[in-house]
């Protein structure tokens, strides 16, 4: 098939950038949209011009690292589906598609499709963890737990920090993802030792990254191409009321 | 050279305890002076980069990724091995060592892999403290499942994100010390080379991937664990990103690298579509649990899988392996799924894949769900409903991808698969502390040369690069900076700094000098073939020969021909690229080189000369039974040095998984 893709480019930060137009022909229903790039890019090089810079590593919808926003989707039309597990028979010849890099104050762009999301690893570093140093465990045996627990826990830790939520959300909100964790660990036994802390600074760091507050939208639960559920803020939010009733734990 | 493993004395059980109970230690005020770089954040990296630190050691991390948490680690599927003996089914540390021993076609170190199985346990135990949630029963334990070559239960897992719930955890006690202060972490930077001064490793030059900038790190020490080769093959399951660079610059500051040729091709993964395809998708080894390996009998057969009957099909593992059918090591599967399609008898569009077929387990699962919810007379369509409900828990992940890459339901249809570059044995020499021949300069996770031998298992990646993470390098690392606790830290305007930057430099310049006609992919794919199809599943001596020829050939043609467009000084993915694939095509001779000079059948490695009657691997240990270490020269010329195998508790025998 055909296609027209309308992508964003921009140098650099300072950069104000603008859409350009390409056409891309002999394209296969096989190969997956980041595949469509590459046919693009190595088109690209042949004839002098830039590529165009986009992210991504393992392609198997895992690493969280691909993240293009398509037709005004994070991730495109699929859901439950990143970037680069999205194929072009998803799509039909001679269709105009809209290529543009994650939108969020806290995300910078870099160069075209490729964003900073170091504000996760930031939040992560506030609280995104159980204090334990290498050699202080118990044998894994030693704490049972329920398996709907461990389920709900592996549902929530199932994300992969592709920042899709914050792009789709209209107030910029990080929740999705901070909720994620913070429900995870509270879930877990060994978590829960820290789990006011854990609430209040994870929520704190999202703020001072400039991330917006979540109103229950439900965007994020939408585009989260691991399908995580918007349950986790209901969680995460009264794990914050709680801990800020309670104050952090010493 | 001489190549001195510094394994310690006494009995094989008790080596790794002498070794803890002798080695020296650093005090605690000391270690805050001590400065460590590791390179890569993945299952090896970031468990390392968190323990030493937690220890007192200021480390620097660096990943090439924009997170520490997207190293290639996060994409392991089905598990990872230990020891644990919880399905009470025989398992032991012995046991774990030996069938390690034994997949890896004895090539492998024994106390390194004694050690390895040792420390498995407390792997496990580790990652559940940091609140990695593994699959448990109803009963709230820790569940197991199989892996190929083993006939025990001792895999953990995750659903099919085994690896990524182990790198999160990893990846959550290196961001508590980033935290702490203890670790910086240098996200989108590249290691490009390695300072050594007097002999020693103290420092490295990176590539600041946003600004494009060259920067000097000290540290008092070096740690490698920046993951395998495997892309040197250019379709492979490994990450877009995954590369030998940072490997090859230490194997050309001194480094050896160990026994390039032992790589791995996995049975199951998705069959190429086109000319298109930029990487092959693993389907986990855990599939082979459940899942049936067929062909159909009759050659060239075009109808579809479910029009051919029971009778008609040739279970080809289960007829030739009866003692561990689907679940022989990953090479013997592969080379009986290339065997069958080279003979005529591969399925689908291409004819090069296999099924991979999961009709007998639905019924199978079905049928014990619908005893246990107490239907005595279930119908075909609540077993099948139930079947799959089974199914979906243990695999769902992978049965989505699969549909979502091929647009066929593996609930209804066989899986088409096929073998694909999959992991690396072979890395930079270490001695048992992990040290390369280079002193302070260490090799942790896929990127040495140590326990797997000539072909690893499945599942025991993942727990190698946690024991040497977790385990092992908090102790070794400590042997040796005990020395170097009156070592300053070495002012990087040192002239070991200038002479690597202006290395460094001079080939970033000569890359973008080029302006040629090719992009680097147009290499990369080029390299591949060569790979693949002469130095690949199957191997011989004239194969290898040109295989060689054609390697330099093409190697000569990228410094004339490469297409880089953009500038040095920003984000340029090509430039990146350029230079990956600059280093796998000085690698790619190597690789041929060691394996042209291995006449012998091991493992994963198959010399076609070298083979018993019936077409199995055959060794040879009066010639071959070393580990072979090859040491760069000039105009990349390699000499080999071979450290000998010494086996003091188990004995050679063929493998035998009939
Ligand atoms: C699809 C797939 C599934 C797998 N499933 C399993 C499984 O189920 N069980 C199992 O045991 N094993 C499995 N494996 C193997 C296993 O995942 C890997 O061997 C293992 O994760 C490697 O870990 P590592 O820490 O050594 O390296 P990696 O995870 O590859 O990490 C490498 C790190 O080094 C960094 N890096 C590399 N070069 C540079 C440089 N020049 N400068 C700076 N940083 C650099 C990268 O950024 C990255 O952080 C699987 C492999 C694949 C491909
Ligand atoms: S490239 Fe890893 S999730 Fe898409």
């Amino acid at each position: 098939m055909n296609l027209t893709l309308k992508v964003w480019r921009q140098k650099d930060n300072q950069d104000k950038g603008h859409f350009e137009t390409y056409q891309v022909g002999d394209v296969l229903e096989d190969m997956s949209f980041l595949e469509m790039f590459d046919v693009l890019n190595e088109k690209l090089i042949t004839e002098g011009k830039d590529p165009i810079a986009f992210d991504n590593d393992c392609r198997e919808g895992i690493c969280g690292m691909c993240s293009m926003y398509i037709n005004g989707r994070p991730h495109g039309p699929l859901h439950g589906t990143t970037t680069c597990q999205l194929h072009m028979r998803h799509f039909h010849d001679g269709e105009t598609i809209t290529v543009e890099p994650w939108r969020a104050k806290p995300f910078p762009v870099i160069k075209d499709l490729v964003v900073d999301r170091g504000a996760f690893d930031r939040i992560t570093e506030a609280g995104g963890y159980i204090s334990v140093n290498t050699g202080n465990a118990v044998d894994a045996n030693a704490i049972p737990i329920e398996k709907d627990t461990a389920d709900l826990a592996f549902a929530a830790a199932t994300c992969i920090g592709c920042g899709a939520c914050v792009a789709a959300c209209p107030n910029t909100s990080a929740m999705l993802f901070v909720s994620a964790k913070i429900s995870q660990l509270a879930e877990l036994p060994q978590g829960k030792p820290e789990r006011r802390s854990r609430a209040i600074n994870m929520i704190h760091q999202m703020d001072v990254e400039g991330f917006g507050s979540c109103s229950n939208i439900g965007e994020c639960e939408q585009a989260c191409p691991k399908e995580i559920q918007i349950t986790h803020i209901a969680r995460a939010n009264s794990e914050y009321l709680k801990a800020t009733f309670a104050g952090k734990d010493k | 050279m001489e190549l001195n493993a510094k394994i310690p004395e006494g009995p094989l059980a008790d080596k790794w305890t002498n070794y803890k109970g002798h080695c020296r230690l650093v005090n605690p005020a000391n270690k805050r002076n001590l400065e460590i770089i590791v390179i890569g954040t993945g299952l090896a990296g970031a468990s390392a980069s968190a323990s030493l630190a937690q220890l007192g050691y200021q480390v620097k991390a660096f990943c090439f990724q924009d997170s520490p948490r997207r190293a290639h680690s996060i994409a392991a599927q089905g598990g990872i091995n230990a020891a644990k003996n919880y399905q009470n089914d025989g398992d032991s540390t012995f046991r774990l060592f030996y069938d390690t021993m034994k997949s890896g076609d004895f090539r492998g170190r024994e106390a390194n892999t004694y050690r390895l199985a040792e420390v498995s346990g407390d792997i496990i135990d580790q990652c559940v403290a940091l609140g990695v949630p593994f699959a448990r029963e109803y009963g709230g334990l820790l569940a197991n499942r199989s892996f190929g070559g083993v006939q025990v239960s001792r895999t953990f897992y995750a659903a099919g994100q085994t690896g990524q719930q182990l790198l999160l955890g990893a990846y959550s006690a290196l961001e508590r010390q980033v935290a702490l202060g203890k670790v910086t972490m240098y996200s989108r930077h590249e290691m490009l080379d390695v300072v050594i001064i007097d002999g020693k490793a103290r420092g490295i030059i990176a590539r600041n991937l946003v600004t494009g900038k060259l920067e000097r790190h000290f540290g008092h020490a070096v740690v490698l664990a920046s993951g395998g080769y495997g892309n040197v093959f250019y379709l492979s399951t490994n990450a877009m990103g995954s590369n030998v660079t940072a490997s090859w610059k230490a194997h050309k500051k001194g480094a050896y690298f160990a026994n390039p040729c032992f790589t791995q091709i996995h049975p199951t993964c998705i069959p190429i579509s086109g000319d298109h395809q930029s990487k092959l998708t693993l389907m986990s080894e855990s599939l082979r649990n459940d899942g049936r390996i067929w062909v159909p009998k009759q050659k060239g057969d075009t109808r579809k899988a479910n029009q051919i009957p029971e009778e008609e099909r040739d279970y080809y593992l289960e007829r030739r392996y009866p003692a561990f059918g689907n679940l022989v090591p990953r090479d013997v599967a592969s080379r009986a799924a290339k065997e069958r399609c080279d003979a005529g008898f591969g399925v689908g569009a291409s004819r090069q894949a296999v099924y991979l077929d999961f009709a007998s387990a639905i019924q199978r699962y079905g049928k014990a769900a619908a005893h246990k919810a107490q239907i005595h007379d279930a119908d075909a369509e609540t077993i099948t409903r139930l079947g799959k409900q089974a199914i979906t828990e243990k695999y769902g992940n992978l049965f989505e991808m699969y549909e979502k890459i091929t647009a066929e339901n593996p609930y209804e249809v066989p899986m088409r698969i096929y073998p694909a570059s999959h992991y690396t044995m072979g890395g930079l020499w270490v001695d048992y502390e992990l040290m390369t021949n280079v002193q302070g300069l260490y090799a942790l996770g896929e990127c040495n040369y140590s326990d797997h031998g000539a072909n690893r298992l499945g599942a025991s990646a993942l727990m190698q690069g946690l024991a040497d993470g977790y385990f092992v390098i908090p102790y070794t690392i400590g042997n040796y900076l005990a020395g170097e606790i009156r070592t300053k830290p070495i002012p990087t305007d040192h002239p070991a700094f200038d002479e690597a930057e202006k290395n460094v430099q001079e080939r970033l310049d000569k890359l973008m000098g080029i302006r040629g006609k090719y992009s680097v992919d147009h290499f990369h794919k080029a390299l591949g073939k060569i790979m693949w199809n002469k130095c690949g599943m199957s191997r011989n001596k004239q194969g290898l020969q040109e295989a060689i020829q054609e390697v330099r050939a093409l190697r000569e043609e990228f410094w004339k021909e490469v297409r880089i467009p953009g500038t040095q000084n920003e984000l340029n993915p090509e430039l990146e690229k350029a230079g990956r694939v600059a280093d796998f095509l000085e690698l790619g001779e190597l690789l041929a080189t060691d394996a042209l000079q291995r006449e012998e059948s091991c493992g994963a490695h198959y010399r076609e000369e070298s083979v018993t009657e019936d077409g199995e691997a055959k060794r040879d240990d009066e010639h071959f039974c070393y580990v072979s270490a090859w040491e760069r020269k000039e105009d990349n010329h390699f000499e080999l040095h071979k450290e000998p195998l010494a086996f003091e508790v188990v004995h050679l025998t063929q493998r035998n998984y009939k």
